[in-house]
């Protein structure tokens, strides 16, 4: 039958090994197997955005990827942003301008915020719109979600 | 929905690579970028008993110049060709493609090579390589050949490849001065897949007339198609309005277009009429806007 494979994982600066099945989603890895909830799993074929990290720095589908295939990677999960207890600038944005509902699409809408305010500080709304629309929110209508990243980035830019 | 167990490889080398492909061979599936592949095992709608993960091979992700030629590693992700100072330079109309491809984090995984064996032909980068006449270089155990798109796409997510066979770089002429270029696509909605995409080009010489014009059509054939009758109108003419108009009237009579639930046969022939003419259109503009 098919072997399990070592993995040696950094996720979130921490360095994992496991063993894992070739098939093990690596979405299913870090929930699961790692325990780090805060990443979603939605559509499970890289429509919705839920489940977006960033591997080795950029924005990845964690549905559409292998377990294995992070083997000496570095993830970065939603659980990262935050320090010490004090929320990153995206997430205090999204909590002050309302960026979620019923927080199922978050994880996604952060991460996806996250590379695309590293890559343009300073983005026009109409960028803004582009650029989450990768990622699929059903309660918000996308308004709030707009004003949280605009929000961000002003207050990023700020410091 | 979990994909179904597989046996799992990393080669180093292209050589590895065919060595694994001419063992296994159907049973074996390549993972490059795996945005369309991995949706398919998830659904299980391919049950792939080997993956030959080929990521690891990092001399097939290169972006060079040869010529008058750009060559690209079948393993560029697409972000990378999008971005690439030199692509948005020497060959623009393939980073615009590019950039209508899924999401970023798609194209952050998604690869040039991936997206062209698997061959969906309303993909934007079947439809713009049809249309640059550009090359696909395969290796197998009897060693190299160069493909056209032509001889490359053969009907629906369908290539000449042979089991044993991988491709491992395209290569796509820039564009020479002068040249006027678009890629327009109707979807549904941003970075969806296409319901018509067309690439044009528009080589231009002194005095305003179109030496040679290029007209491509995605989605609306089992493989990206030129419109040849259309492009004969154009070549050797000094491009007005009305020959637009003509010309996207001409493109369309080749559609051969299925209906699904995201359009009719009928309405997508007639967006391809609509969209060639928008496409020449802005290739004129670009080139107008250059003089």
């Amino acid at each position: 039958m098919v072997g399990y494979r070592r993995i040696v994982v950094k996720v979130n600066g921490v360095q994992y090994e496991r063993e894992v099945e070739p098939r093990r989603l690596l979405v299913d890895f870090l929930r699961d197997d790692l325990e780090l909830i805060g990443t979603h799993v939605g559509c499970e074929h890289g429509i919705c955005g839920a489940c977006t990290v960033l591997f080795n720095g950029r924005t990845a589908r964690s549905c559409l990827m292998f377990a294995v295939q992070a083997d000496g990677a570095e993830v970065m999960t939603v659980e990262s942003l935050a320090e010490n207890g004090k929320l990153h600038p995206i997430q205090e944005a999204f909590r002050e301008h309302h960026g979620l509902q019923c927080g199922f699409c978050t994880p996604g809408m952060l991460m996806t915020t996250y590379e695309f305010l590293n890559e343009n500080p300073d983005p026009s709304e109409e960028e803004v719109r582009k650029a989450i629309s990768g990622v699929l929110c059903r309660c918000t209508g996308y308004k709030q979600v707009i004003d949280s990243v605009m929000a961000a980035a002003a207050e990023m830019k700020g410091k | 929905m979990k994909p179904s167990a597989f046996e799992y490889f990393t080669p180093n080398t292209v050589e590895e690579a065919v060595g694994l492909l001419e063992k296994y061979e159907d049973e074996a599936k390549i993972l490059a970028g795996g945005q369309s592949l991995v949706p398919i095992m998830n659904f299980r709608l391919g049950r792939p008993e080997v993956l030959i993960d080929i990521n690891g091979i990092r001399d097939l992700d290169y972006i060079k110049e040869e010529g008058d030629d750009l060559l690209i590693g079948a393993l560029t992700r697409q972000r990378d060709v999008e971005l690439s100072p030199r692509v948005q330079e020497k060959c623009p109309i393939l980073a615009e493609a590019v950039s209508f491809i899924g999401h970023v984090p798609i194209r952050n995984r998604g690869t040039i090579g991936g997206s062209l064996v698997h061959a969906d032909p309303s993909s934007e980068l079947t439809t713009v390589i049809c249309c640059l006449d550009g090359e696909m270089k395969v290796v197998g155990p009897p060693g190299d050949r160069t493909l056209g798109p032509e001889e490359f796409f053969l009907t629906y997510l369908t290539t000449s490849l042979e089991p044993s066979e991988i491709l491992v770089e395209v290569r796509i002429p820039t564009l020479p001065q002068n040249t006027g270029w678009s890629f327009v696509e109707l979807s549904r909605r941003v970075s969806d897949f296409a319901i018509v995409g067309v690439a044009t080009l528009l080589f231009m010489e002194d005095g305003g007339i179109c030496k040679e014009a290029r007209i491509a059509l995605g989605g609306v054939a089992p493989t990206p198609i030129r419109a040849e009758e259309a492009e004969e109108l154009l070549a050797g003419q000094k491009i007005t309005d009305a020959l637009i108009v003509k010309a996207g009237e001409e493109a369309a009579e080749i559609a051969e277009a299925e209906p699904d639930y995201h359009a009719s046969a009928e309405y997508r022939k007639d967006m391809a009429r609509v969209f060639v003419q928008r496409g020449l259109r802005e290739a004129l503009n670009k080139v107008r806007g250059g003089e």
